[in-house]
Protein backbone atom coordinates (compact mmCIF):
# COMPACT_ATOMS: atom_id res chain seq x y z
CA UNK A 1 0.00 0.00 0.00
CA UNK A 2 2.61 2.72 -0.45
CA UNK A 3 2.74 2.54 -4.20
CA UNK A 4 1.83 6.11 -4.08
CA UNK A 5 4.95 7.60 -2.33
CA UNK A 6 7.05 5.03 -4.75
CA UNK A 7 5.02 6.40 -7.52
CA UNK A 8 5.80 10.03 -5.86
CA UNK A 9 9.55 9.22 -5.34
CA UNK A 10 9.25 7.50 -9.63
CA UNK A 11 8.16 11.19 -10.58
CA UNK A 12 10.73 12.88 -8.72
CA UNK A 13 13.77 10.96 -10.19
CA UNK A 14 12.30 10.81 -13.76
CA UNK A 15 11.73 14.93 -13.28
CA UNK A 16 15.28 15.47 -12.11
CA UNK A 17 17.10 13.43 -15.03
CA UNK A 18 14.41 15.07 -17.39
CA UNK A 19 15.95 18.72 -15.75
CA UNK A 20 19.65 17.13 -16.20
CA UNK A 21 18.62 16.88 -20.17
CA UNK A 22 17.38 20.23 -20.53
CA UNK A 23 13.91 18.71 -21.73
CA UNK A 24 10.29 20.02 -20.13
CA UNK A 25 8.19 17.15 -21.08
CA UNK A 26 8.35 13.18 -19.95
CA UNK A 27 7.05 10.97 -22.89
CA UNK A 28 7.29 7.59 -21.04
CA UNK A 29 8.59 6.39 -18.24
CA UNK A 30 9.40 2.33 -18.12
CA UNK A 31 9.92 0.82 -14.98
CA UNK A 32 10.52 -2.85 -13.71
CA UNK A 33 8.83 -4.47 -10.85
CA UNK A 34 10.07 -8.05 -9.64
CA UNK A 35 7.19 -10.12 -8.47
CA UNK A 36 8.83 -10.40 -4.88
CA UNK A 37 9.32 -6.48 -4.54
CA UNK A 38 6.66 -6.08 -2.74
CA UNK A 39 5.06 -3.66 -5.27
CA UNK A 40 1.28 -4.23 -7.02
CA UNK A 41 1.65 -2.83 -10.62
CA UNK A 42 -1.82 -2.10 -10.39
CA UNK A 43 -1.72 0.12 -7.75
CA UNK A 44 1.26 1.89 -9.36
CA UNK A 45 -1.06 2.85 -12.47
CA UNK A 46 -3.68 3.93 -10.12
CA UNK A 47 -1.38 6.26 -8.38
CA UNK A 48 0.61 7.27 -11.27
CA UNK A 49 -1.28 10.20 -12.63
CA UNK A 50 -2.00 11.55 -9.00
CA UNK A 51 1.64 11.46 -8.41
CA UNK A 52 2.70 13.04 -11.61
CA UNK A 53 -0.27 15.80 -11.97
CA UNK A 54 1.42 19.18 -12.03
CA UNK A 55 5.21 17.79 -13.29
CA UNK A 56 7.40 17.25 -16.33
CA UNK A 57 6.15 13.41 -15.64
CA UNK A 58 2.35 14.22 -16.21
CA UNK A 59 0.61 12.60 -19.21
CA UNK A 60 3.31 10.20 -19.79
CA UNK A 61 2.99 6.83 -20.47
CA UNK A 62 4.00 4.37 -17.24
CA UNK A 63 5.47 1.13 -18.88
CA UNK A 64 6.01 -1.93 -16.37
CA UNK A 65 8.00 -4.73 -17.40
CA UNK A 66 6.90 -7.79 -14.56
CA UNK A 67 10.42 -8.96 -13.63
CA UNK A 68 9.52 -13.04 -12.66
CA UNK A 69 10.91 -14.76 -9.94
CA UNK A 70 14.34 -16.89 -10.75
CA UNK A 71 16.46 -18.66 -8.48
CA UNK A 72 19.71 -20.35 -8.97
CA UNK A 73 20.17 -23.60 -7.58
CA UNK A 74 23.32 -24.28 -6.65
CA UNK A 75 23.01 -28.23 -6.36
CA UNK A 76 22.16 -28.63 -9.79
CA UNK A 77 23.71 -25.27 -11.34
CA UNK A 78 20.00 -24.20 -13.16
CA UNK A 79 18.41 -20.77 -13.22
CA UNK A 80 14.75 -21.47 -13.01
CA UNK A 81 11.74 -19.32 -12.83
CA UNK A 82 9.35 -20.54 -9.69
CA UNK A 83 6.21 -19.48 -8.20
CA UNK A 84 6.97 -16.41 -5.04
CA UNK A 85 5.97 -18.52 -2.26
CA UNK A 86 8.14 -21.53 -3.74
CA UNK A 87 11.73 -20.68 -4.07
CA UNK A 88 12.98 -24.62 -3.60
CA UNK A 89 15.06 -26.25 -7.51
CA UNK A 90 12.11 -27.52 -9.19
CA UNK A 91 14.44 -29.99 -10.78
CA UNK A 92 15.85 -31.45 -7.64
CA UNK A 93 14.12 -30.27 -4.83
CA UNK A 94 17.62 -28.85 -3.22
CA UNK A 95 15.79 -25.75 -0.60
CA UNK A 96 18.78 -23.60 -0.77
CA UNK A 97 18.60 -21.77 -3.90
CA UNK A 98 19.72 -17.86 -4.43
CA UNK A 99 17.26 -15.76 -5.82
CA UNK A 100 18.28 -14.37 -9.31
CA UNK A 101 15.45 -12.44 -10.26
CA UNK A 102 11.86 -11.14 -9.05
CA UNK A 103 13.02 -8.24 -6.51
CA UNK A 104 14.13 -5.37 -9.09
CA UNK A 105 12.35 -2.07 -8.39
CA UNK A 106 13.95 -0.20 -11.46
CA UNK A 107 13.83 3.01 -13.11
CA UNK A 108 14.86 1.86 -16.52
CA UNK A 109 14.60 4.40 -18.88
CA UNK A 110 12.63 7.22 -19.53
CA UNK A 111 11.47 8.84 -23.06
CA UNK A 112 12.15 12.66 -23.24
CA UNK A 113 10.19 15.39 -25.72
CA UNK A 114 13.18 17.02 -27.06
CA UNK A 115 12.21 20.20 -28.96
CA UNK A 116 13.94 20.46 -32.49
CA UNK A 117 16.30 23.57 -33.21
CA UNK A 118 13.72 25.04 -35.91
CA UNK A 119 10.55 24.66 -33.71
CA UNK A 120 12.60 26.26 -30.70
CA UNK A 121 12.93 29.42 -32.91
CA UNK A 122 9.11 29.35 -33.09
CA UNK A 123 6.59 29.55 -30.59
CA UNK A 124 5.76 26.18 -28.51
CA UNK A 125 2.35 26.93 -29.22
CA UNK A 126 1.06 25.95 -31.77
CA UNK A 127 -1.74 27.86 -32.28
CA UNK A 128 0.15 30.87 -31.73
CA UNK A 129 2.19 30.26 -34.91
CA UNK A 130 1.04 32.63 -37.61
CA UNK A 131 -0.28 31.15 -40.58
CA UNK A 132 2.06 32.05 -43.68
CA UNK B 1 -6.57 10.34 -35.64
CA UNK B 2 -4.21 13.13 -36.40
CA UNK B 3 -4.20 13.83 -40.20
CA UNK B 4 -1.01 15.31 -40.59
CA UNK B 5 1.26 12.29 -39.58
CA UNK B 6 -1.93 9.58 -38.49
CA UNK B 7 -0.61 8.94 -34.85
CA UNK B 8 -3.14 8.69 -32.47
CA UNK B 9 -2.06 10.17 -29.40
CA UNK B 10 -4.41 12.69 -27.95
CA UNK B 11 -2.80 16.00 -28.20
CA UNK B 12 -2.38 15.18 -31.87
CA UNK B 13 -2.99 18.81 -32.81
CA UNK B 14 0.06 20.10 -31.02
CA UNK B 15 1.99 16.91 -32.09
CA UNK B 16 0.89 18.16 -35.64
CA UNK B 17 2.36 21.90 -35.83
CA UNK B 18 4.92 21.26 -33.22
CA UNK B 19 6.95 17.75 -33.44
CA UNK B 20 9.24 16.65 -31.01
CA UNK B 21 11.64 14.13 -31.42
CA UNK B 22 11.69 11.47 -28.49
CA UNK B 23 14.56 10.99 -26.63
CA UNK B 24 15.69 7.70 -24.65
CA UNK B 25 17.57 8.08 -21.46
CA UNK B 26 18.19 5.34 -19.79
CA UNK B 27 18.32 5.54 -15.98
CA UNK B 28 18.83 2.07 -14.39
CA UNK B 29 18.44 3.40 -10.85
CA UNK B 30 16.40 1.90 -7.93
CA UNK B 31 12.77 3.72 -7.25
CA UNK B 32 14.06 3.16 -3.24
CA UNK B 33 17.39 4.77 -4.21
CA UNK B 34 16.29 7.70 -1.28
CA UNK B 35 15.29 5.30 1.61
CA UNK B 36 18.40 2.82 0.71
CA UNK B 37 21.14 5.78 1.42
CA UNK B 38 19.39 6.95 4.33
CA UNK B 39 19.10 3.40 5.62
CA UNK B 40 23.04 3.30 4.82
CA UNK B 41 23.76 6.46 7.13
CA UNK B 42 21.50 4.90 9.67
CA UNK B 43 23.65 1.83 9.71
CA UNK B 44 26.53 3.75 10.41
CA UNK B 45 25.45 5.50 13.17
CA UNK B 46 24.71 2.13 14.62
CA UNK B 47 27.95 0.71 13.98
CA UNK B 48 29.57 3.96 14.85
CA UNK B 49 27.87 3.54 18.16
CA UNK B 50 28.26 -0.37 18.36
CA UNK B 51 24.50 -0.60 18.96
CA UNK B 52 22.89 -3.93 17.88
CA UNK B 53 19.54 -3.26 15.79
CA UNK B 54 16.96 -5.31 15.29
CA UNK B 55 13.79 -4.26 13.65
CA UNK B 56 10.43 -6.47 14.68
CA UNK B 57 7.79 -6.84 12.36
CA UNK B 58 4.77 -8.94 12.54
CA UNK B 59 0.94 -7.96 11.88
CA UNK B 60 -1.27 -6.13 14.57
CA UNK B 61 -1.32 -7.93 17.50
CA UNK B 62 1.14 -10.98 17.61
CA UNK B 63 3.15 -10.10 20.43
CA UNK B 64 5.97 -7.17 19.27
CA UNK B 65 5.37 -5.17 22.09
CA UNK B 66 4.70 -8.28 25.08
CA UNK B 67 7.49 -9.89 23.50
CA UNK B 68 9.57 -6.78 24.64
CA UNK B 69 8.03 -6.30 27.78
CA UNK B 70 9.40 -9.79 28.74
CA UNK B 71 12.61 -9.40 26.77
CA UNK B 72 13.61 -5.67 28.75
CA UNK B 73 13.05 -7.49 31.98
CA UNK B 74 14.85 -10.53 31.62
CA UNK B 75 18.55 -8.87 29.80
CA UNK B 76 17.92 -4.87 31.48
CA UNK B 77 20.09 -5.71 34.11
CA UNK B 78 22.95 -6.88 31.51
CA UNK B 79 22.33 -4.51 28.77
CA UNK B 80 21.57 -0.75 27.44
CA UNK B 81 18.25 -1.07 25.82
CA UNK B 82 16.41 1.31 24.18
CA UNK B 83 13.03 1.24 21.45
CA UNK B 84 12.08 3.20 18.64
CA UNK B 85 7.73 2.06 18.69
CA UNK B 86 6.05 2.22 14.83
CA UNK B 87 2.28 2.89 15.42
CA UNK B 88 -0.07 4.75 13.16
CA UNK B 89 -1.40 6.51 16.36
CA UNK B 90 -1.29 7.07 20.24
CA UNK B 91 1.72 6.45 22.58
CA UNK B 92 0.82 3.33 24.06
CA UNK B 93 3.35 1.11 23.67
CA UNK B 94 6.44 3.73 24.46
CA UNK B 95 4.03 4.21 27.84
CA UNK B 96 4.28 0.63 28.19
CA UNK B 97 8.19 0.29 27.36
CA UNK B 98 9.08 3.47 29.39
CA UNK B 99 7.37 2.30 32.40
CA UNK B 100 10.06 -0.91 32.19
CA UNK B 101 12.60 2.02 33.20
CA UNK B 102 13.95 1.90 29.25
CA UNK B 103 14.09 4.96 26.97
CA UNK B 104 11.49 4.65 23.89
CA UNK B 105 10.42 6.99 21.20
CA UNK B 106 7.11 6.92 19.51
CA UNK B 107 7.10 7.19 15.78
CA UNK B 108 3.20 7.67 14.56
CA UNK B 109 3.08 7.35 11.15
CA UNK B 110 -0.04 9.29 10.61
CA UNK B 111 -1.68 6.41 7.42
CA UNK B 112 1.93 5.59 6.55
CA UNK B 113 1.97 1.57 6.59
CA UNK B 114 5.28 0.90 7.42
CA UNK B 115 8.56 3.04 9.18
CA UNK B 116 10.82 4.24 6.54
CA UNK B 117 14.83 4.99 6.89
CA UNK B 118 14.07 8.77 7.32
CA UNK B 119 11.60 8.16 10.57
CA UNK B 120 13.91 5.94 12.28
CA UNK B 121 16.93 7.90 11.38
CA UNK B 122 14.73 11.12 13.29
CA UNK B 123 13.94 9.07 16.20
CA UNK B 124 18.02 7.86 16.16
CA UNK B 125 18.31 11.34 17.32
CA UNK B 126 15.96 11.50 19.86
CA UNK B 127 18.51 8.63 21.91
CA UNK B 128 21.55 8.20 23.84
CA UNK B 129 22.79 5.63 21.15
CA UNK B 130 26.13 5.99 21.94
CA UNK B 131 25.35 4.57 25.42
CA UNK B 132 22.89 1.40 24.26
CA UNK B 133 23.73 -1.86 23.64
CA UNK B 134 20.45 -3.60 21.66
CA UNK B 135 18.36 -0.96 20.20
CA UNK B 136 14.74 -2.51 18.87
CA UNK B 137 12.62 -0.88 16.61
CA UNK B 138 9.23 -2.70 16.32
CA UNK B 139 7.66 -1.94 12.96
CA UNK B 140 4.24 -0.80 12.43
CA UNK B 141 1.70 -3.91 12.89
CA UNK B 142 1.47 -5.01 9.02
CA UNK B 143 2.80 -8.21 7.31
CA UNK B 144 3.35 -6.79 3.87
CA UNK B 145 5.14 -3.15 3.57
CA UNK B 146 7.41 -3.01 6.42
CA UNK B 147 9.31 -5.61 4.26
CA UNK B 148 9.95 -3.09 1.32
CA UNK B 149 12.13 -0.68 3.63
CA UNK B 150 15.22 -0.98 5.02
CA UNK B 151 15.86 1.23 7.91
CA UNK B 152 19.52 0.15 8.65
CA UNK B 153 18.86 -2.41 10.92
CA UNK B 154 21.65 -5.38 11.53
CA UNK B 155 18.76 -8.18 11.49
CA UNK B 156 14.87 -8.52 10.52
CA UNK B 157 12.70 -10.77 13.23
CA UNK B 158 9.57 -11.47 12.32
CA UNK B 159 6.53 -12.81 14.84
CA UNK B 160 3.83 -15.39 13.98
CA UNK B 161 1.49 -16.18 16.13
CA UNK B 162 -0.51 -18.72 16.39
CA UNK B 163 -3.78 -17.48 16.44
CA UNK B 164 -3.00 -16.03 12.74
CA UNK B 165 -2.66 -19.52 11.07
CA UNK B 166 0.76 -21.46 10.11
CA UNK B 167 0.52 -20.35 6.17
CA UNK B 168 0.77 -17.07 6.55
CA UNK B 169 4.40 -17.47 5.29
CA UNK B 170 3.56 -18.79 2.28
CA UNK B 171 0.51 -16.01 2.07
CA UNK B 172 3.27 -13.48 2.56
CA UNK B 173 6.52 -14.64 1.23
CA UNK B 174 7.76 -10.95 0.82
CA UNK B 175 8.72 -10.67 4.40
CA UNK B 176 9.14 -14.06 5.85
CA UNK B 177 11.59 -14.45 2.95
CA UNK B 178 14.15 -11.72 4.46
CA UNK B 179 13.64 -12.56 8.16
CA UNK B 180 16.55 -13.25 9.67
CA UNK B 181 14.44 -15.28 12.93
CA UNK B 182 11.01 -15.97 13.15
CA UNK B 183 9.61 -16.37 16.30
CA UNK B 184 6.06 -18.33 17.18
CA UNK B 185 4.65 -16.08 19.76
CA UNK B 186 1.68 -17.19 22.12
CA UNK B 187 2.53 -20.75 21.91
CA UNK B 188 0.43 -21.07 25.49
CA UNK B 189 -3.16 -21.03 22.53
CA UNK B 190 -1.27 -24.35 20.90
CA UNK B 191 -3.45 -26.02 23.72
CA UNK B 192 -6.90 -24.71 21.89
CA UNK B 193 -5.57 -24.22 18.57
CA UNK B 194 -5.54 -27.68 17.46
CA UNK B 195 -4.49 -26.69 13.52
CA UNK B 196 -1.82 -25.14 13.94
CA UNK B 197 1.76 -26.75 13.95
CA UNK B 198 5.65 -25.15 14.70
CA UNK B 199 6.95 -27.76 11.99
CA UNK B 200 4.30 -26.46 9.36
CA UNK B 201 5.98 -22.88 9.97
CA UNK B 202 9.93 -24.04 9.45
CA UNK B 203 8.79 -26.23 6.52
CA UNK B 204 6.94 -23.10 5.14
CA UNK B 205 10.33 -20.85 5.83
CA UNK B 206 12.47 -23.48 4.35
CA UNK B 207 10.17 -23.85 1.13
CA UNK B 208 11.37 -20.01 1.02
CA UNK B 209 14.81 -20.90 0.61
CA UNK B 210 15.14 -19.02 3.74
CA UNK B 211 17.73 -20.71 6.42
CA UNK B 212 16.12 -18.58 9.69
CA UNK B 213 15.48 -20.64 12.62
CA UNK B 214 11.96 -20.99 13.68
CA UNK B 215 11.60 -20.91 17.63
CA UNK B 216 8.30 -21.04 19.88
CA UNK B 217 7.94 -18.89 22.42
CA UNK B 218 5.19 -17.60 24.65
CA UNK B 219 5.96 -13.94 26.09
CA UNK B 220 3.09 -14.55 28.86
CA UNK B 221 4.12 -17.82 30.12
CA UNK B 222 8.08 -16.20 30.31
CA UNK B 223 8.97 -18.91 27.77
CA UNK B 224 11.44 -16.87 25.53
CA UNK B 225 14.95 -18.79 26.56
CA UNK B 226 15.92 -19.49 23.07
CA UNK B 227 15.01 -15.62 21.44
CA UNK B 228 16.80 -14.48 24.66
CA UNK B 229 20.00 -16.73 23.74
CA UNK B 230 19.92 -15.64 20.09
CA UNK B 231 20.43 -12.22 20.93
CA UNK B 232 23.07 -13.17 22.71
CA UNK B 233 24.64 -14.91 19.83
CA UNK B 234 24.18 -11.68 18.05
CA UNK B 235 26.00 -9.34 21.12
CA UNK B 236 28.82 -11.61 20.73
CA UNK B 237 29.12 -11.74 17.07
CA UNK B 238 29.15 -7.50 17.06
CA UNK B 239 31.39 -7.35 19.97
CA UNK B 240 33.74 -9.84 17.72
CA UNK B 241 36.21 -8.27 15.16
CA UNK B 242 34.99 -8.93 11.24
CA UNK B 243 31.55 -9.77 12.08
CA UNK B 244 29.30 -10.12 9.12
CA UNK B 245 25.75 -8.77 9.39
CA UNK B 246 23.19 -10.97 9.35
CA UNK B 247 21.18 -9.25 6.63
CA UNK B 248 21.97 -9.56 3.38
CA UNK B 249 22.51 -5.83 2.37
CA UNK B 250 24.22 -4.61 5.50
CA UNK B 251 27.74 -4.02 4.88
CA UNK B 252 30.51 -5.31 7.38
CA UNK B 253 31.03 -2.81 10.63
CA UNK B 254 34.74 -2.37 9.97
CA UNK B 255 34.14 -0.42 6.52
CA UNK B 256 32.42 2.97 6.89
CA UNK B 257 30.92 4.62 3.82
CA UNK B 258 31.32 8.28 2.98
CA UNK B 259 28.30 10.33 4.79
CA UNK B 260 26.35 12.71 2.96
CA UNK B 261 24.91 14.46 5.77
CA UNK B 262 25.35 18.02 7.09
CA UNK B 263 24.19 17.69 10.44
CA UNK B 264 26.45 17.11 13.08
CA UNK B 265 27.10 14.11 14.54
CA UNK B 266 27.30 13.96 18.30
Amino acid sequence: MHELSLCQSLVRQASRVAAEHGARSIRRISVRIGLLSGVEADLMLHAFPFASRGTAAEGAQLDMELCPVRVYCPQCNRDSEVPSNHLNCPHCGYWQTHLSGGEELLLASIDLGVETDAQTLTSSKPWEVPHV
Amino acid sequence: MCDTCGCAIPDHLYHATNEQTVRTVEVLEGLKAHNDQTARHNRHHFDAAGVLVINLMSSPGAGKTSLLEATIEALKSRYRIAVIEGDLDTENDAERIRAKGVPAVQITTGNACHLDADMVHQAVHALPIKDLDILFIENVGNLVCPASFDLGQHANVTLLSTPEGDDKPLKYPVMFRISDLVLITKTDLLAVLDDFSCAAVAAHIRQLANPAPVMALSSRQGRIEPWLNWLEEQMVKRRTPHFTPVTANARPSGVMRPHVRTHAHV
